[in-house]
């Protein structure tokens, strides 16, 4: 097997969620001398953008959408140690959790999939995370954007709770609020003060990229 | 036991001896983009072909929840209520977590109504209950606390003993008035969760024998051929002890399969329902064909 062909192979492999197939792929590729990068983003990353635009598109299923993510993050757990020796930096670190009160978590952790296939350090909170928690992990893990997620037109009201438990400890002006889930729309997120909003899991991804872009673009420019 | 539940003029029995309680889940503006449009502009008229299509399916109770983004949903609760106790005579469950509108939508209510509904917090026992008691109503209860929604079902069926208890000793609601929601999770989520929920219906039914009911729809979320899946875990639910479900009511294959699963265990004496739904759909295909 060729350096593409394993690339290949390793692409086909995360779109049909063979975990242990990708595993002995990542090994194999590392011995053949690919670096963590390569295979990060020239087969893991476009297998999981794959599974994301199926899964927009109705042709993908919630399963086939959590299991391709796990056999990705699987590789993940080999690569991320030697991205972080080779200096490949993440995109951004991302806190995300499930407001208080809501139990919904398949959309967040599609999103987070998504967001960990395209370099961010995610951290998952779980569900029925109370606001004093998302400060606590602000604090603790100086994340760029922290996201809350709602699926019940009834917890919703949460974000603007988030929100003002995040100004009241200071710490609003340090991290790009998201917000998302099922009921969410944008003039909802704009009514509670969150700073982005997407509809789905892939426009979730873009959208955290171009605000941090513009974070780090307006900090520059400042400084 | 037997929940009863009222409109002005019908009466409605939920209990382990009488057909599956068919609870129409459709008047929610949940994933309805559009409803939710209407219903910020104040415009109920959805409703009316809701109602009309959950009536048409069999649909024995109406469920109806107004939460959606940035509305009064007190408001429209006392709307929705009064239209759809016009529209039609079924026993409606008053479905929110917010409050005022829960008082709001029992006031409103004329008979006795289902209240959807409470959990473990005892924040929330103590908020809800009292108004269940006040209006003389019936509770679902879901076996979830703060700390978690529980995966095992012996923790949950704790937890179901914990509000029945809240409920009938410090409340004194009649034990007959309380509905265990057993908790239904998607399937596309963890193909082991149904397991879980048919488990906690058994042990419900063996240890505090009361009625139930559930989400029937959550649990085929994320997953093609949805009605497929509702016409099988339902007649699997009602055998482990299930005796009513908020479901989709306009799904004739999710219907059929639960007036099957009826006959079939013996809540549908004679098979009389069976037939006579048998033969009013013959009539109509007749009509049918002699119009063409």
């Amino acid at each position: 097997m060729n350096r593409e062909e394993l690339l290949k192979e390793m692409y086909d492999a995360t779109l049909v969620g063979n975990g242990p197939e990708v595993l002995d792929l990542t090994n194999a590729g590392l011995a053949m001398g690919i670096s963590p990068e390569d295979l990060l983003f020239e087969s893991l990353i476009p297998s999981l953008e794959e599974v994301g635009a199926r899964f927009e598109r109705g042709d993908f299923f919630v399963p086939e959408m959590l299991i391709a993510g796990k056999a990705m993050s699987g590789a993940l757990e080999i690569l991320r140690p030697l991205l972080a020796e080779t200096g490949v930096e993440s995109v951004g670190t991302f806190v995300m959790g499930t407001v208080k009160g809501d139990v919904h978590d398949i959309g967040k952790n599609l999103v987070n999939i998504m967001l960990e296939g395209a370099g961010f350090h995610v951290i998952d909170l779980g569900v029925q995370v109370a606001p004093e928690r998302f400060v606590e992990a602000v604090q603790e893990h100086e994340p760029d954007i922290v996201g809350f997620s709602a699926f019940l037109t009834t917890t919703m009201p949460m974000f603007k709770a988030n929100i003002n438990a995040l100004e009241k400890a200071g710490l609003r002006d340090r991290v790009i609020v998201m917000v998302g889930g099922a009921p969410v729309t944008q003039e909802y997120a704009d009514a509670v003060g969150a700073d982005g909003y997407a509809a789905d899991a892939s426009a979730a991804v873009s959208r955290a990229k171009d605000l941090l872009q513009r974070r780090r673009a307006m900090a520059a420019a400042g400084a | 036991m037997h929940t009863v539940l009222k409109s002005a003029s019908k009466e409605v029995v939920i209990g382990h001896d009488q057909p599956f309680c068919i609870i129409g889940e459709r008047i929610n503006p949940t994933g309805r983009k559009l409803f939710q449009e209407q219903l910020r502009k104040g415009d109920l008229s959805r409703v009316d072909i809701d109602v009309a299509d959950q009536l048409a399916g069999g649909a024995m109770a109406l469920d109806v929840n107004m939460g959606a983004p940035l509305v009064d949903e007190a408001g429209l609760m006392v709307q929705a209520v009064k239209l759809v106790q016009g529209l039609c005579d079924l026993p409606l469950c008053i479905d929110s977590s917010v409050i005022e509108a829960l008082d709001a939508g029992l006031r409103t209510y004329e008979g006795k109504a289902l209240v959807n509904s409470v959990t473990a917090e005892d924040e929330r026992l103590d908020a809800i209950l009292p108004l269940v008691k006040a209006h003389g109503a019936a509770i679902i209860a879901l076996p979830n606390d703060e700390e978690e929604i529980p995966e095992e079902p012996a923790r949950r069926l704790e937890l179901a003993r914990k509000i029945v208890e809240v409920a009938t000793g410090t409340y004194g609601i009649p034990v007959e008035d309380i509905l265990i929601d057993p908790l239904a999770m998607p399937i596309g989520a963890d193909t082991s969760l149904v397991n879980r929920t048919l488990e906690t219906i058994h042990l419900v039914r063996e240890e505090l024998g009361v009625n139930m009911t559930l989400g029937a729809s959550n649990v085929s979320f994320g997953m093609p051929e949805r009605h497929v899946l509702g016409a099988c875990f339902l007649p699997m639910a009602m055998q482990a002890g299930l005796t009513s479900a908020i479901m989709d009511a306009r799904s004739p294959e999710i219907v059929r399969a639960v007036k099957a699963a009826d006959l079939l265990l013996d809540h549908d004496p004679w098979g009389a329902n069976w037939i006579a739904e048998h033969r009013k759909r013959e009539a109509e295909n007749k009509r049918e064909a002699e119009k063409r």
